[in-house]
C-alpha cells in the first residue's frame, strides 16, 4: 500500500502534465485553467485557514488586487500580450502580500468569529475600493488585459494551464512542506487550542500572519493569471463574493486540513460549478443550485470526503490499539484507565 | 454647518433601520455563537414582500408588516430546524457557509422572479417632505425611525420582562448553564432566529422604501450589517444600536463634507481604527483566554 | 529566597475579591501543596503565576526573574510548566504531536524543519514511556480517556525541562491506581530536582506526597507547614467546616 503511493502521485502528475494533450478541446481546456487556478487557491487557503482554524472568507480580496495589478502593470508599462505578462505574476503577489500584512494584522488580533466576520468585511471594501477609486481602476468600467494575439484555438488555453500547473506544484509542495514541518504543528496547535499554544512557547502571532500572508500572495498570483485568462476585468468580477465561497467549500466538501481533500475539492467543483453557469445561464437559476449544492455538501458530509475515507479505514485500528496491550509494567497502569479510550472530543481533521 | 445638522439628523432617522437589522444578527450570534450571513438576502426577501402587497393587494407598506412579520418570523424558524440545527461540527464556522448558501438561494430565487432591475417603492410618504426650516425631509424617514423606536422597544420588553425573554439572555450568557436550569434553548434557538428575520422583514420594508434596490443590495447590506455588529462587538445589543447609529452618521456627514463615494470608505477606516485600539469592538467581551 | 515568590497578590473580579494579599514562597526542590475550599483563589493565584491573569501592585519573581504580568509564554520559556485543572491537550493531534508542541527551538530556520528530529523524538518517546503512553503515540490525543489526558498534559509540559511544575488538580477525577501511578512520577522528577507547586482536593493525595501544604481562604493564606501541623491547625478545621 505505502510503496504504491508514489506511484499514484506520478501517475496523477503525469495526467495532469499530459491532460490538454489528451483533451485537445477549447472548451474542456478552459475548464482544466480554471481547475488548476482554483486547486492552487485552496491549498493555498487551506494552508492557512485549514492548519490553524482561522477561517477566512475574505481572501478573494487578494484574487481581486492581484487581478488589478497585472491589469494596470501591463497599462503602465505597455506589456504587450504573449508570455512576458506571466512574468508580472510574482510581482501581483507581492502587491497583494502588501495589502495582507496590515490587513491579517488587524484581522488577526481579533479571534475566531470575529475574525471570520471581518474577512468577509475586508472583502466588502477592497470592492468597493476598486469601485471608486475611479482613477487607479477605473470604476465599473473596468479594464482591459493585453490580448496574446498569436495564440489562436486550441492553444490559447495550453499557456495558461501550464503556468497554473506550475503554480499550483508550488502551492502543493509547500502546503506539504509545512504540515511536516515544526511551523505547521505549531498551526495544527493554534487551531486546537491557541492560548495553550502560546503558553507552550509557540509565536501564535507570527505563525498566523506569515501563514495569512502566504495565501494572499498565491491568491494575489491566481488573480493576476485569471485576469489575463480572461482579458478583461470588473469590480464586481474580480471583487467576486463566490470565489471565497467556493474555495472554502473545497476544502469543506474534500476535507479541512488535509492535502488531498482541497484538491479533490476543486477537482469536483470547478467542473460542476462550469457545467451549472453554461446550463441554466438564466440569472439567479445557477445561484439556487450553487446554494443548494452548498447545503447538501456541508449537511451531509461536514467533515470532507478524505477524512471520511480515512476514518473508515483507520477507527477500528486505532481504538482496538491501547485495549490489548497490558503486557509490559509501565502501560498495565494505563490499561487500567484505558477502557473508556474513544469517548473524548470528537477526532475529527487530518 | 447647517448641512451638517441636517446630515446629523438624516443619519439618525435612517440609522434606526440599520439598527433594527443588526439588532436581528447580534441577537442570533449572542443566543446561538452563530453568524447569520444570510440576514441581508432575508432583508432585501423582507423588501421585496413589501413590495408584492402593495402592488397587487394594495396594501400599505407599514400596515403590510402584519402579514410580512410573521411570515418572515416562521420562515426563521423553519430555516434554523432545518439547516442551523443539524451542524453539529464546528458550528460557528458551518453556520456562516451554511447561511450564506441560505442568501444564495433567496438571491437567486429573487433574481428569477424579480429579474436584476431596480425596484422603487411609491407611497404618498416616499415623495412628500416635511420641511423644517429651510430643510426638506421626506415623510418616510420620520415614520421609519418611529418604525424602529416601536420595534427596539418591544424587543426591550420581551426581553427584559418575559420568561421566553430571560430565558434568550440566559442562553446568551452561557448555553450550557441555561441548558443545565432546564431552559429548551433549542426552541429559544429557534424563537431567537425567528424574531432575527421578522426584524429583518421590517428592516427591508423600510430599507426599500427609502432606496431602490434589486436581490444584488444583499451583499452591501450584509457587509454593512458585519460592519455594524464587529463595530459594536459581537453579541453586544447596546453596541449593535451605538454602531447602527454611528455609522449612518458618520456616512451622512462624510457625504455632504466630502463626497457621497466615499462616505461609506470613511466608516470602515473607522472600523479599522477602533479594531487596532479594541479587537473586540466598542462593547464586546473578549474571547477566549479561557481556563 | 524562594525559587517562585508571590509578594502581596490581589485580584478582584467585579466585587468578588478572588485573592487578598497573597505571599507565598515555594522552595527549591520542594513539593507544596496547595489546599483550600472551592472557591478559595488557588486556580487564581496559578493564573497570576503563569500570566493567565493580569494583576497590578504586586511582584511575582522566579528565580530572580521579575515574572509579574510577563506573558504566558515567557514564563514557560523562563522555566514554569504548568498543567490545567480541565486538560487542556491538543484534541485533533496525535499523542506523539502533542509532545512536540512545547518542543519550539531556537531560530526561525528551524521552524522549516522536519517537525520532530531524531533527538526530540527519542525525548517525546522517552517521556511518554514515563508516564506509560508509549503504545497510544500514535492516536488523536482527543481519543484518549480523561486520566490519560490529564497525563499527557503532564508529559508534554515535561518536554521543555521546566524547573518548577504547577500542576492543577492532577488527580481530580481520575482512579487510584492511576494516583498511586501519578504518585510515583512526581516523586521521581522530585528527586531529579523538580520542584512542584499542586492544587488538590484529594487530601490523601496531598498529604501522602508534599513536604509542605499551604492552605487558602477567601483569598488569603491562612496556614502553611508540615502536613501534620496543617491538618491539626484549628483555622483549617474551620475553613473546611464552618463558615
Amino acid at each position: 500500500m505505502k510503496a504504491l503511493r508514489p506511484l499514484g502521485l506520478l501517475a496523477l502528475l503525469a495526467l495532469a502534465v499530459l491532460f490538454p494533450l489528451l483533451f485537445p478541446n477549447p472548451a474542456v481546456d478552459t475548464v482544466a485553467v480554471l481547475t488548476v487556478l482554483f486547486a492552487t487557491a485552496v491549498t493555498a487557503w487551506n494552508t492557512f485557514s485549514g492548519y490553524s482554524g482561522y477561517i477566512s472568507i475574505g481572501h478573494a480580496a487578494f484574487f481581486g488586487i492581484g487581478s488589478y495589478a497585472v491589469a494596470i502593470l501591463c497599462q503602465d508599462w505597455h506589456v504587450p500580450g504573449g508570455y512576458l505578462p506571466f512574468l508580472l505574476l510574482p510581482l501581483a503577489g507581492l502587491i497583494a502580500v502588501a495589502f495582507a500584512i496590515p490587513m491579517g494584522w488587524i484581522a488577526l488580533r481579533t479571534r475566531k468569529h470575529t475574525f471570520v466576520i471581518l474577512t468577509i468585511a475586508m472583502f466588502f471594501i477592497m470592492q468597493l475600493m476598486a469601485f471608486n477609486l475611479r482613477s487607479v481602476t477605473n470604476g465599473s468600467r473596468g479594464m482591459s488585459l493585453p490580448i496574446p494575439v498569436s495564440w489562436s484555438g486550441a492553444f490559447y488555453d495550453l499557456p495558461f494551464y501550464y503556468v497554473g500547473l506550475a503554480l499550483l506544484l508550488v502551492a502543493v509542495a509547500l502546503s506539504w512542506w509545512i504540515r511536516n514541518s515544526k511551523y505547521g504543528l505549531g498551526l495544527l496547535a493554534i487551531r486546537d487550542d491557541e492560548d495553550r499554544a502560546r503558553g507552550l512557547g509557540v509565536r501564535t502571532g507570527a505563525f498566523k500572519l506569515t501563514a495569512f500572508v502566504l495565501a494572499a500572495f498565491f491568491f494575489g498570483m491566481v488573480g493576476g493569471l485569471h485576469a489575463y485568462f480572461v482579458e478583461s476585468i470588473f469590480p464586481a468580477f474580480a471583487f467576486d463574493p463566490l470565489i471565497d465561497l467556493m474555495v472554502a467549500l473545497m476544502a469543506f466538501l474534500g476535507g479541512l486540513g488535509t492535502i488531498s481533500g482541497p484538491l479533490l475539492g476543486a477537482v469536483i467543483l470547478v467542473p460542476a460549478q462550469q457545467f451549472f453557469t453554461i446550463w441554466f445561464n438564466k440569472p439567479g437559476f445557477y445561484l439556487m443550485i450553487y446554494g443548494a449544492m452548498f447545503l447538501a455538501i456541508i449537511l451531509l458530509l461536514p467533515q470532507g470526503i478524505v477524512p471520511a475515507l480515512r476514518g473508515r479505514f483507520t477507527k477500528a485500528e486505532t481504538l482496538a490499539g491501547p485495549v490489548r496491550s497490558g503486557d509490559d509494567g509501565d502501560v498495565a497502569a494505563a490499561v487500567a484507565w484505558a477502557g473508556d479510550v474513544g469517548d473524548g472530543e470528537r477526532g475529527g481533521g487530518a | 454647518m447647517r448641512l451638517i445638522v441636517d446630515a446629523v439628523i438624516t443619519g439618525v432617522l435612517s440609522g434606526g433601520i440599520y439598527v433594527l437589522m443588526a439588532l436581528g444578527l447580534t441577537l442570533i450570534f449572542g443566543v446561538m455563537d452563530i453568524i447569520n450571513v444570510g440576514q441581508g438576502a432575508l432583508v432585501i426577501l423582507g423588501a421585496y414582500l413589501s413590495y408584492l402587497l402593495q402592488q397587487h393587494l394594495h396594501i400599505d407598506l407599514f400596515v403590510g408588516l402584519i402579514l410580512t412579520m410573521p411570515v418572515m418570523f416562521a420562515l426563521g424558524v423553519g430555516l434554523e430546524a432545518a439547516f442551523i440545527r443539524p451542524i453539529r461540527w464546528e458550528r460557528t464556522t458551518l453556520s456562516i457557509l451554511v447561511t450564506f448558501a441560505i442568501a444564495l438561494l433567496i438571491q437567486g430565487a429573487l433574481s428569477l422572479t424579480f429579474s436584476t432591475n431596480l425596484v422603487q417603492m411609491h407611497a404618498w410618504y416616499v415623495s412628500h417632505s416635511l420641511k423644517i426650516g429651510s430643510f426638506y425631509l421626506a415623510w418616510v424617514y420620520i415614520f421609519d425611525f418611529l418604525l424602529s423606536v416601536v420595534l427596539v422597544a418591544a424587543l426591550y420588553v420581551v426581553l427584559n420582562h418575559t420568561k421566553f425573554g430571560a430565558g434568550l439572555r440566559a442562553s446568551m450568557q452561557n448555553r450550557t448553564a441555561a441548558q443545565l436550569i432546564g431552559i429548551d434553548v433549542e426552541r429559544v434557538s429557534a424563537i431567537t432566529f425567528g424574531i432575527g428575520v421578522a426584524l429583518a422583514a421590517a428592516g427591508g420594508m423600510a430599507y426599500g422604501a427609502t432606496s431602490a434596490f434589486n436581490p444584488n443590495s444583499q451583499y452591501d447590506l450584509i457587509s454593512r450589517l458585519l460592519v455594524i455588529i464587529i463595530l459594536g462587538g459581537m453579541g453586544s445589543l447596546r453596541g449593535a444600536v451605538v454602531a447602527g447609529f454611528g455609522m449612518l452618521i458618520v456616512e451622512d456627514v462624510t457625504s455632504v463634507v466630502w463626497s457621497p463615494v466615499w462616505a461609506s470608505t470613511v466608516f470602515y477606516m473607522l472600523l479599522v481604527v477602533v479594531l487596532v485600539l479594541r479587537p473586540q469592538g466598542l462593547f464586546g467581551r473578549l474571547e477566549s483566554r479561557r481556563q | 529566597m524562594s525559587l517562585l515568590q508571590t509578594r502581596a497578590v490581589s485580584k478582584a473580579f467585579g466585587g468578588v475579591q478572588a485573592l487578598d494579599g497573597c505571599t507565598l514562597g515555594v522552595e527549591r526542590g520542594s513539593l507544596t501543596g496547595l489546599i483550600g475550599p472551592n472557591g478559595s483563589g488557588k486556580t487564581t493565584l496559578f493564573n497570576v503565576m503563569t500570566g493567565y491573569e493580569a494583576v497590578d501592585g504586586c511582584t511575582v519573581t522566579f528565580d530572580g526573574h521579575e515574572i509579574t504580568n510577563a506573558t504566558p509564554d515567557r514564563v514557560f520559556q523562563l522555566g514554569i510548566g504548568r498543567t490545567f485543572q480541565l486538560t487542556r491537550i491538543f484534541p485533533r493531534l496525535t499523542v506523539l504531536e502533542n509532545m512536540h508542541v512545547a518542543a519550539q527551538r531556537e531560530g526561525w530556520r528551524s521552524l522549516f524543519g522536519r517537525w520532530s528530529s531524531s533527538r526530540e523524538h527519542q525525548r517525546a518517546l522517552e517521556l511518554l514511556d514515563f508516564v506509560g503512553l508509549t503504545r497510544l503515540q500514535d492516536v488523536p490525543a482527543g481519543n484518549l480517556s480523561y486520566g490519560q489526558k490529564k497525563l499527557l498534559e503532564f508529559a508534554y509540559v515535561l518536554v521543555a525541562e521546566p524547573d518548577v511544575i504547577l500542576l492543577d488538580e492532577p488527580a481530580g477525577g481520575v482512579n487510584p491506581t492511576m494516583i498511586h501511578y501519578l504518585t510515583d512520577r512526581i516523586r521521581e522528577l522530585n528527586q531529579r530536582g523538580v520542584t512542584f507547586l499542586m492544587v488538590e482536593h484529594n487530601m490523601e493525595f496531598v498529604m501522602g506526597l508534599c513536604d509542605r501544604v499551604v492552605v487558602m481562604n477567601h483569598g488569603e493564606i491562612i496556614a502553611e507547614g508540615e502536613p501534620e501541623a496543617v491538618r491539626s491547625d484549628p483555622k483549617v478545621l474551620e475553613a473546611y467546616l464552618g463558615a
